[in-house]
């Protein structure tokens, strides 16, 4: 086995046995991005000089005995958290120029923990899409065929990680970005509570939906990495005073009477048969591993898709108005007056799906339409939130497929967003409620593309999914899957 | 058939916090453009805001000092517009829910009338920054430094019936806002901004359309700027026009007020609550540890003057009308009689500092030294006249009451065999009056008054004068 | 309700994008598409229902009134499109 190959627990202590340094760990890693990322295009930025100096360091505190869980560990981030003095575009040629002059909290942390930062990671631009289409840097390729999708937004994450190219990596997840792509690239990715990862200086999508996440081939190195992510950080007034938490610590708990609810809205027209086909077996193995499996209803869930499409624009139409070339965008050459300013800056740094939603964001809340549209969407999310409080007073653990089908051809539904939207038709709920839900590999298609399957819980019962995905993932072996790239091996 | 105007004002009070609202960022003013500032109030990607402490409680202080409700439960909503002094292209503001709700405010009118003026509500938000026209061709400078300034918007119902009551409402608001030392008032600098909102109607009719006039940076401003859209109004309706609803700006040179470029489609803010922010939540014990903390208001300080001091309820409301005159005032009526300091501080102190151009906070003569001058009257260690004279030098000069008496030799003069030798010294010189004053001609005593003071160099005891002189001169030959 | 190019037009404004003319049949279109997705919202009966404005049932925190950013002018304006004597600089905003 490769170091490419290593969980974040062998890797651990592979570093603590001196088998290999944090040095050679990093280069052995920057050689393979070197050689697979021109193909796969996942990573926008690779800090490969900065990387270098702190695995230097992060070897330095090992030789002196240090043994923090995450210290010299390789990671990436999507391209939406802010770094200090290195390039965040979020997949924009908005941001093509812009360097934070500050890191977000998440990257701080991760940071502190003596984790090292390989680079930044391609994703929808702004996080808005579902293949990895939209961003200014171009597609994201799927490692499993790269004629296909990676899935979005988070596909460069989910890329990287299933080839190899870093062992984990952020995500971001506002309707199914963290779980989507993690489905498409068979990997594993939990979308946690809303408050449990501190969004300062994670670019907003549509604030009360964005949550960053962990993604990993296992759900063990989810664990490992989200028990240092999610703390509570007075800079997000929305970050939750409990948001930390140790996910290691129930991770191996029994399966032994755990009530699992499967929702009949999951299971309906539009779901491919080999989805379903897997997904169901995923399902036996939870009933074989000692859990009652029972049928519910979340009879709102079939309006999540046009509820989440009138609030996620509504916020990102306002969360995106300070990209206006007056302070650190794009500016528009052609701006004379004012006004042009900001329309030509604007037009031009926004690609077309960026702009498709704003426009939808600014009309539903536009004088005479609020009520009709956002009001009720509100309205809706509520009823939405109240199906999966009563599912919850049933059972523990909700499971059904991430997405109605496997991975896409490139290109394949570029013409109709709606048909695009639909792609996340079983992960958007989970976010209008605010509850945490991962997705993990449960199987293959025919043709040989990975197929998710997404667990959702109550509010703060992350540690719950990453204990059921573990011990799934005990008794299988779909996360060890690994995609054949022919490139050079590292 | 005469018009009614209905005027109501919406006033911005800058809150006097050491941070700004939803970030660390001083507040103070004229720094270098753009030092203060942070990623959240520059709205860079991902910077959140979260709120100051120290802007809700002066939100609730005020609140409690006008009878108001406060919302246990207010929201935050984003008003959503391009401005480059906008960082964020939407202003961080409270709309459906906000924190002060009804209240009102009493005003004293010159006539020594009161009306009460309603209240609609109050509440929190965010400043913009300032763009700069002069300094460049072509340009406008953009300094951020005020933008997340904490603003208490205090809007009024349409109450007002003439813009003396705007004015007295303003003063009013002007003075609360200061005595809760929530805002330092200062209109010059943009702390204290009022916009008004005027129509005309028949008497008894239904609102007419309002123009809101904006850039009423003083209270004079205010005063002229509703005089003039009245007559403005007046002229259209009466030649059968009808009002522009619009925004209008008073230009304070040519005294008029014009309008402003409309901006139609502009006008369509997109209100809605703020997901970046949670509903702001008053505890009980957050709103009974403001109370506490909230200082003697205008109105029961006034009452109190009047009592304790023994004013009238005009002299009382001179005196309490600003905070820092009030307290100048109590301190130096400590330990004296209180007409007679107010006398003093209304009448010599207040005439000083107007002719002088200097504020009370700044008065030359503290408020210990003034009382010492009130006590050497009482005293009677100098006469009232020459106080009037102690106290021209000290406010001018400086110099310590007791030391000047002293050196100057200015102490009055009490000794009755000390005055009575004067008295008769006089009444020996002028044997011609003393004959007139015994035929009937009365009005003589003030020749004789006067000459003793005269020859006392204005130290003799004027009551002491008075009566032996009176002894001497009605006793016979 | 339609969409129409007009709605388009008038919401590209408000939005502040510069939509050349001849995109704006296609983006309409699109756009149509979309509301007719969301469209199905208004046959759900509401009545009585509470709008859900955030999942966290919490409240607003509360930060301390004390000065903790320093003057980071040069960081914070090193991305800037243009400054002049540490002002931001736009076309001339004609009031």
């Amino acid at each position: 086995m490769d170091l490419h190959d290593f969980s974040l627990r062998q890797l651990r202590e592979g570093l603590q046995k001196r088998d290999f340094s944090a040095q050679e760990l990093t280069k052995s890693l920057l050689k393979r991005i070197h050689t697979l990322n021109p193909e796969l295009n996942a990573f926008v930025t690779v800090t490969e000089a900065a990387a270098l100096e702190s695995a230097a360091q992060a070897d330095a505190r090992l030789a002196k005995g240090e043994s923090g869980t995450l210290l010299g560990l390789p990671i990436a981030h999507k391209d939406i958290f802010c770094t200090a003095d290195v390039p965040t575009t979020c997949g924009s040629k908005m941001l093509k120029n812009f360097v934070a002059p500050y890191s977000a909290t998440v990257v701080e942390r991760l940071a502190a923990e003596g984790m090292v930062m390989l680079g930044k990671l391609n994703m929808d631009e702004f996080a808005m899409g579902s293949s990895n289409e939209t961003s200014y840097f171009g597609p994201v390729r799927n490692p499993w065929n790269t004629e296909m999708v990676p899935g979005g937004s988070s596909g460069g994450s989910a890329a990287a990680v299933a080839a190899g190219l870093v062992p984990v990596a952020t995500g971001t997840d506002t309707g199914g970005s963290i779980r989507q792509p993690a489905a498409l690239c068979g990997i594993t990715g939990i979308k946690p509570t809303y408050g449990r990862v501190s969004r300062y200086g994670m670019i907003a999508f549509a604030s009360s939906l964005d949550q960053g996440g962990a993604m990993a081939r296992s759900a063990e190195d989810c664990a490992l990495l989200l028990s240092a992510m999610a703390a509570h950080d007075p800079r997000d007034s929305t970050s939750h005073p409990a948001a930390a938490s140790d996910f290691l610590r129930g991770l191996d708990r029994p399966l032994q009477g755990l009530r699992v609810g499967v929702p009949e809205e999951f299971f309906g027209e539009g779901l491919d048969p080999e989805v379903a086909a897997a997904v169901q077996a995923g399902i036996d193995q939870l009933a074989k591993q000692g859990a009652s499996i029972q049928s519910i209803r979340l009879p709102n869930n079939p309006h999540a898709v046009s509820t989440y499409y009138v609030l996620a624009p509504a916020e990102a139409s306002s969360n995106l108005s300070r990209f206006d070339g007056v302070r650190y965008t794009h500016r528009s050459s052609a701006a004379e007056s004012l006004d042009d300013l900001y329309l030509q800056s604007r037009y031009e740094g926004f690609g077309a799906e960026v702009r498709r939603r704003i426009l939808v964001g600014t009309y539903v809340l536009s004088a005479g339409y609020y009520d009709a549209y956002y009001l009720k969407a509100q309205q809706v999310r509520s009823l939405i939130r109240e199906d999966f409080r009563r599912a919850f007073a049933e059972v523990d653990v909700i499971v059904g497929p991430t997405t109605p089908e496997p991975a896409f051809p490139l290109g394949a539904k570029n013409a109709d967003p709606v048909a695009m939207y639909l792609a996340d038709i079983y992960t958007i709920a989970v976010n209008l409620a605010g509850i945490p839900a991962l997705s993990l590999p449960c199987g293959f298609t025919q043709s040989g593309l990975p197929i998710g399957m997404q667990l959702m819980g109550d509010y703060f019962a992350d540690d719950l999914l990453l204990n059921v995905a573990h011990r799934y993932q005990q008794e299988s072996d779909w996360h060890l899957a690994r995609p054949n790239l022919k490139a050079g091996e590292a | 058939m005469d018009w009614e105007v209905v005027i109501g004002l919406e006033v911005h009070a800058q809150l006097n916090t050491a941070t700004k609202i939803f970030c660390g960022c001083p507040t103070t003013f004229g720094a270098e453009p753009n030092s203060h500032t942070c990623p959240v109030c520059l709205a860079m990607p991902g910077a959140l805001p979260v709120l100051n402490e120290a802007a809700v409680d002066k939100a609730i202080a005020f609140g409690l000092a006008i009878g108001a409700e406060l919302n246990r439960h207010s929201v935050f909503a984003r008003k959503n517009y391009f401005y480059p002094d906008l960082p964020k292209g939407y202003q961080i503001s409270q709309y459906e829910l906000p924190v002060v709700g009804k209240g009102r405010l009493t005003v004293q009118m010159a006539d020594g009338s009161e009306k009460v003026i309603g209240v609609t509500r109050a509440h929190l938000e965010e400043d913009a920054g300032k763009s700069l026209h002069e300094a460049f061709v072509g340009q406008t400078g953009i300094d951020l430094n005020r933008a997340g300034t904490p603003l208490l918007e205090i809007v009024s119902e349409p109450d007002m019936r003439s813009s003396a009551e705007a004015v007295a409402y303003l003063k009013k608001l002007h003075a609360l806002v200061r005595y809760l030392e929530i805002c330092d008032g200062n209109m010059q600098e943009g702390s204290f901004r009022c916009d008004a909102n005027v129509s005309l109607r028949r008497p008894g009719a239904p609102f007419g359309t309002r123009a809101e006039i904006k850039n009423l940076n003083s209270f004079r401003f205010l005063e002229k700027a509703i005089e003039y859209e009245i007559l403005r109004q007046k002229d259209i309706l009466e030649s059968g026009g009808s009002i522009v609803q619009e925004t209008r700006l008073y230009d304070a040179n040519r005294d008029e007020t014009r309008s402003m470029r409309n901006k139609e489609e502009a006008n369509d803010y997109r209100y809605f609550p703020d997901p970046d922010l949670l509903p702001l939540v008053l505890a009980e014990a957050r709103i009974e540890k403001v109370r506490q903390s909230l200082p003697e208001l205008p109105d029961a300080k006034r009452e109190r003057f009047m009592q304790a001091y023994q004013l009238s309820a005009y002299d009382a409301g001179v005196l309490t009308a600003g905070r820092d005159l009030a307290d100048y005032y109590e301190r130096v009526a400590d330990g004296v009689e209180g007409k007679l300091a107010a006398n003093w501080v209304m009448g010599d102190l207040l005439g000083a500092l107007n002719k002088a151009g200097v504020e009370i906070q700044d008065c030359p003569v503290s408020a210990e030294k003034l009382r010492l001058l009130v006590q050497r009257i009482e005293d009677k260690t100098i006469s009232g006249k020459i106080a009037k004279e102690i106290f021209e030098e000290i406010f001018h000069q400086g110099g310590e009451i007791d030391a000047i008496i002293d050196s100057r030799g200015l102490r009055q003069i009490t000794d009755v065999a000390a005055i009575a030798a004067m008295v008769d010294e006089i009444i020996a010189a002028n044997p011609q009056q003393v004959a007139g004053f015994r035929a009937g001609k009365d009005k003589l005593l003030g020749f004789f008054v006067g000459q003793v003071m005269k020859a006392s160099q204005g130290k003799a005891n004027p009551d002491q004068v008075n009566a032996l002189l009176l002894e001497r001169l009605q006793k016979p030959e | 309700m339609a969409f129409d190019e007009d709605a388009v037009r008038r919401t590209a404004y408000l939005a502040r994008l510069a939509l050349p003319m001849d995109e704006v049949p296609a983006v309409a279109n699109q756009l149509e598409k979309i509301m007719a997705l969301v469209e199905e919202l208004c046959a759900i009966s509401t009545e009585g229902v509470l709008p859900m404005a955030h999942p966290l049932d919490l409240e607003q925190p509360l930060r301390p009134d004390q000065v903790s950013n320093h003057d980071e002018r040069q960081r914070l304006m090193a991305s800037a499109p243009a400054t002049e004597h540490g002002l931001f600089l736009v076309p001339k905003v004609i009031e």
